[in-house]
C-alpha cells in the first residue's frame, strides 16, 4: 500500500486532477463509440437484415454488409491507435511531470 | 541437457510409433493418409519450441520469471503473444467453416470477437498492468479481503481454464487424427506432454515465444491461402466481387450468402451474444496475465494495439477463406466432397476442415502440410497458456494466498506452480479422452458467458467503483458464475441439444445479458447494503488503489525515472 501522505500530495496536484479528467473523457468517449458502432452493427443484423443485404451498387453482387462489417472490425483497430497515440504521448507526459513533482 | 535430449527422443520415437499404428488400422477410421511434410514441418515446430524452453529454463529463476517473463516483453511482442493466445485453432477452423456454410454470419462472429479489444484498451489495459503483478486476482483483491476475493478470482479462472482445455483438446485430438494419421489418444497425450514440458521448464517466457511463433506462423500460413485461393478463384483478377459472384453461384443459398441469415434470429439473443463476445474476452485469465508480462502501462497500451490490428486482420483472411473455398471446394467435381452416410454431399472432414482443404487445393501437398503443422502448434501455445493461467491461479492465489496466507517464499510458490502445471496437464489429457465422443462446440460459448459474468464484472468494478466492498464483490461474482453456469445447462444448447431433455427451462442459447445484469446487480446491493468497519475501510483504501492505478507509482517493476 502506498503511504497515505504520498497519496494526498498527488490527490492535491492540479495536474492530477487535469490528467484524470482528460484521461476519463476520452477513454469513456472512445469507449461509447465503440459500443454504439458494434450494437448500432448488431441491431441492424437484428432488425433489417435486408438493409445489409442490398447490393453495394446496381449490378453488384458485393452488398452494402460487406463494407460494413469490415468496417466495423477496421474501426475498431483505428479507435486503439487513435487512444494509444494520445495516451502514450500527453498522458504519459503529464504523469512523468506529475512524478517528477511529488517524489 | 542429458533430460532433454532424452526427452526429445521420447516424443520424436512416440511421434513416429503413432504414426505406425495410425497407419496399421487406417482401414476403421477415416484418417487422413501419413502427411510427410507436415509432420516434418511439426517437427520443426517441436524441436525449434523445445530449444527456446531449453533458453528460456536458463532465464527463469525467480517467480517473476515464472509468470511474468520477468516483465520484459515489449509492447509489440506482447501484442503478437495475445493475438497467439486468441487465435486458438477453433476459431481458425471454426470461423472458416461458418462462412464456407452460412457466408455472411460468420463475419458476425468475428466482429464480435474483436470489439472486446478496444474496450480492454479504454478500460483496462493500463489499469492492470499499474495495479496487478501476476495474476487479476491481484487487482481484484487489491484493496479487499484476501482469501475470500482470490478464492473467488481463483475459481472463476479455473472453471474458465478448464472449460477451455477441454474444446481445445477435444479439437486437437480429433484434427491431428484428420491430418497427421495419428491416433487420437496418441495426440492427445502428445499435446499434453508437450505443454507439461514447455510450461514447467520454461515459464512464462517460454509460453510467450512460442505462442509469438505460433502467432507469425498462423497469421503468414492464413496469408497464403486467402490470397492463393482468391487468385486461383477469380483466375488471377484478385476482385473479391469476382469471388463473391463465383460462391454465390456455387452455394446452395445463392445470394442470401451475402446477407445475414439464420444465425442471429431474436434481437434479445443477438445482444446477449455480442456481450458475451465483448466482454468474455476481457475476463479471459490467460489474455489478462498478459497485461503483467509487459514493464509499464505505456508497453501495456501498444500490445492491445498491435494485437487488435494482428486479430482483425485474422479475422478478415478467415472470411475470405471461407469464400474461397466455397468456389474451390463446393462444386460436386472439386474432389473435395464426399456423400455422407445419409446421402448428403458433405465437405471432407467436415466443415471446420474448410480450411485444411483450402489449403491443399491452393498449395498442393506442401501448403497442406505447412497448415496442418500450424494447426497443431497452435493448439499447443493455446493450450499452454491456458494451462500456465490455471497453474498460476493454483499457485499464486489459492496456495500462497489462501492456504499459506502469505508465509511462503517464492521457490515453494514457483515449485507448487510447476506441480500444478503437471497435474493440469494430465487433466488435460484425461478430459480430452473423457469428451472424445461429446459435441464440445458449446463450451466455447459457455466459457466466455462465464468469462463475462464472473471475472469481468469484479474486475471492472473493483477498478472504477470506490463504493465496491468485499461482500458485495463475492455476492455477485459467485452469482455471475453460478447463473451463467446454470442458464447455460437449462438452456437449449445443453438441455435440448446434448442432454436431450426435450424444451429447454431457459429459453436463451447466450445467457450474458441476464448473467451479467445478475451479476452487476449482485455487487451493487452486497456492496450499500454493507455497513460493516470492513466496508469503510476498503471504500477508504480506493484512493490510494485509484492513485497507483492511474499513475502507475508503486506498480510492480515499474520503471524509475
Amino acid at each position: 500500500m502506498m503511504q497515505q501522505d504520498l497519496v494526498h500530495a498527488i490527490k492535491s496536484n492540479p495536474k492530477y486532477h487535469e490528467l484524470l479528467t482528460k484521461r476519463k473523457s476520452f477513454a469513456w468517449t472512445l469507449a461509447a463509440v465503440m459500443l454504439v458502432i458494434y450494437y448500432g452493427f448488431i441491431l441492424i443484423v437484428a432488425f433489417n437484415k435486408e438493409f445489409l443485404g442490398q447490393p453495394l451498387s446496381a449490378g453488384s453482387i458485393t452488398t452494402v454488409g460487406i463494407p460494413i462489417g469490415l468496417g466495423v472490425i477496421i474501426s475498431a483497430f483505428v479507435l486503439t491507435g487513435i487512444y494509444v497515440r494520445r495516451a502514450n504521448s500527453e498522458f504519459d507526459r503529464m504523469t512523468r511531470e506529475i512524478k517528477e513533482e511529488v517524489l | 541437457m542429458r533430460i532433454w535430449q532424452n526427452i526429445t527422443a521420447v516424443l520424436a520415437l512416440s511421434l513416429v510409433a503413432g504414426v505406425a499404428l495410425a497407419a496399421g488400422d487406417m482401414g476403421e477410421v477415416k484418417k487422413q493418409a501419413v502427411n510427410v511434410p507436415a509432420i516434418i514441418m511439426f517437427l520443426a515446430f517441436v524441436a525449434g519450441t523445445l530449444g527456446i524452453t531449453y533458453w528460456a529454463a536458463q532465464r527463469t529463476k525467480t517467480a517473476k520469471d515464472f509468470y511474468a517473463a520477468g516483465g520484459g516483453i515489449t509492447g509489440f511482442q506482447n501484442g503478437l503473444a495475445i493475438a497467439g493466445d486468441y487465435m486458438s485453432a477453433a476459431s481458425f477452423l471454426g470461423i472458416s467453416g461458418l462462412v464456407f456454410i452460412n457466408g455472411y454470419d460468420g463475419l458476425i462472429y468475428s466482429v464480435g470477437w474483436l470489439v472486446g479489444w478496444p474496450i480492454i484498451m479504454f478500460l483496462m489495459a493500463e489499469q492492470l498492468r499499474n495495479l496487478g503483478k501476476y495474476t487479476y486476482a491481484d487487482v481484484v483483491s487489491y484493496r479487499f479481503q484476501r482469501v475470500p476475493m482470490r478464492t473467488m478470482a481463483a475459481t472463476g479462472s479455473l472453471v474458465v481454464v478448464i472449460l477451455y482445455l477441454i474444446g481445445q483438446m477435444v479439437g486437437a485430438g480429433k484434427l491431428i487424427q484428420v491430418l497427421f494419421g495419428l491416433d487420437y489418444t496418441y495426440a492427445v497425450i502428445i499435446v499434453g506432454v508437450l505443454i507439461i514440458l514447455y510450461v514447467t521448464f520454461g515459464g512464462m517466457l517460454a509460453t510467450t515465444w512460442v505462442q509469438i511463433i505460433k502467432a507469425c506462423l498462423l497469421l503468414g500460413g492464413a496469408t497464403i491461402i486467402a490470397f492463393g485461393a482468391l487468385y486461383v478463384a477469380t483466375g488471377g483478377s484478385m476482385s473479391p466481387e469476382a469471388l463473391f459472384r463465383k460462391a454465390t453461384e456455387v452455394h446452395a443459398k445463392k445470394d442470401a450468402l451475402m446477407r445475414p441469415g439464420a444465425l442471429v434470429t431474436s434481437p434479445l439473443e443477438a445482444i446477449s451474444l455480442g456481450l458475451a463476445l465483448m466482454f468474455g474476452t476481457a475476463g479471459l485469465p490467460h489474455i489478462l496475465m498478459r497485461f503483467f508480462t509487459v514493464p509499464n502501462a505505456t508497453e501495456a497500451r501498444k500490445s492491445v494495439f498491435y494485437a487488435t490490428g494482428f486479430i482483425g486482420y485474422f479475422y478478415i483472411l478467415t472470411f475470405l477463406i471461407g469464400f474461397g473455398a466455397i468456389v474451390l471446394l463446393m462444386p460436386a467435381d472439386s474432389g473435395y466432397m464426399i456423400t455422407n452416410a445419409k446421402g448428403v454431399l458433405e465437405l471432407k472432414g467436415g466443415q471446420n476442415m474448410a480450411a485444411v482443404n483450402l489449403a491443399q487445393a491452393v498449395g498442393g501437398n506442401l501448403l497442406l502440410g505447412f497448415i496442418s503443422a500450424v494447426a497443431f502448434a497452435t493448439i499447443l501455445a493455446v493450450v499452454s497458456g491456458l494451462t500456465l493461467a490455471g497453474a498460476s491461479a493454483i499457485s499464486h492465489d489459492l496456495y500462497a494466498s489462501v492456504f499459506a496466507h502469505g508465509n511462503v517464499n517464492e521457490q515453494q510458490e514457483v515449485r507448487v506452480s510447476k506441480m500444478a502445471t503437471l497435474v493440469l496437464g494430465v487433466i488435460a489429457i484425461l478430459l480430452g479422452i473423457a469428451f472424445e465422443q461429446q459435441n464440445v462446440a458449446y463450451l466455447v460459448g459457455l466459457t466466455f458467458s462465464v468469462a463475462a459474468s464472473a471475472n469481468f464484472p469484479i474486475l471492472i468494478t473493483s477498478i472504477f467503483w470506490s463504493k465496491m466492498t468485499t461482500k458485495g464483490a463475492l455476492l455477485g461474482g459467485w452469482l455471475g458464475l453460478v447463473s451463467s453456469t446454470l442458464f447455460v445447462i437449462l438452456g437449449p444448447t445443453v438441455w435440448t441439444d446434448v442432454l436431450k431433455f426435450g424444451d429447454a427451462i431457459f429459453p436463451f442459447k447466450n445467457p450474458a445479458l441476464f448473467s451479467m445484469t445478475i451479476s452487476f446487480l449482485g455487487i451493487w446491493i452486497g456492496s450499500i447494503m454493507d455497513n460493516s468497519e470492513n466496508a469503510r475501510q476498503e471504500c477508504a483504501a480506493f484512493e490510494a488503489q485509484d492513485v497507483r492505478c492511474q499513475t502507475g507509482i508503486g506498480a510492480e517493476g515499474a520503471a524509475s525515472h
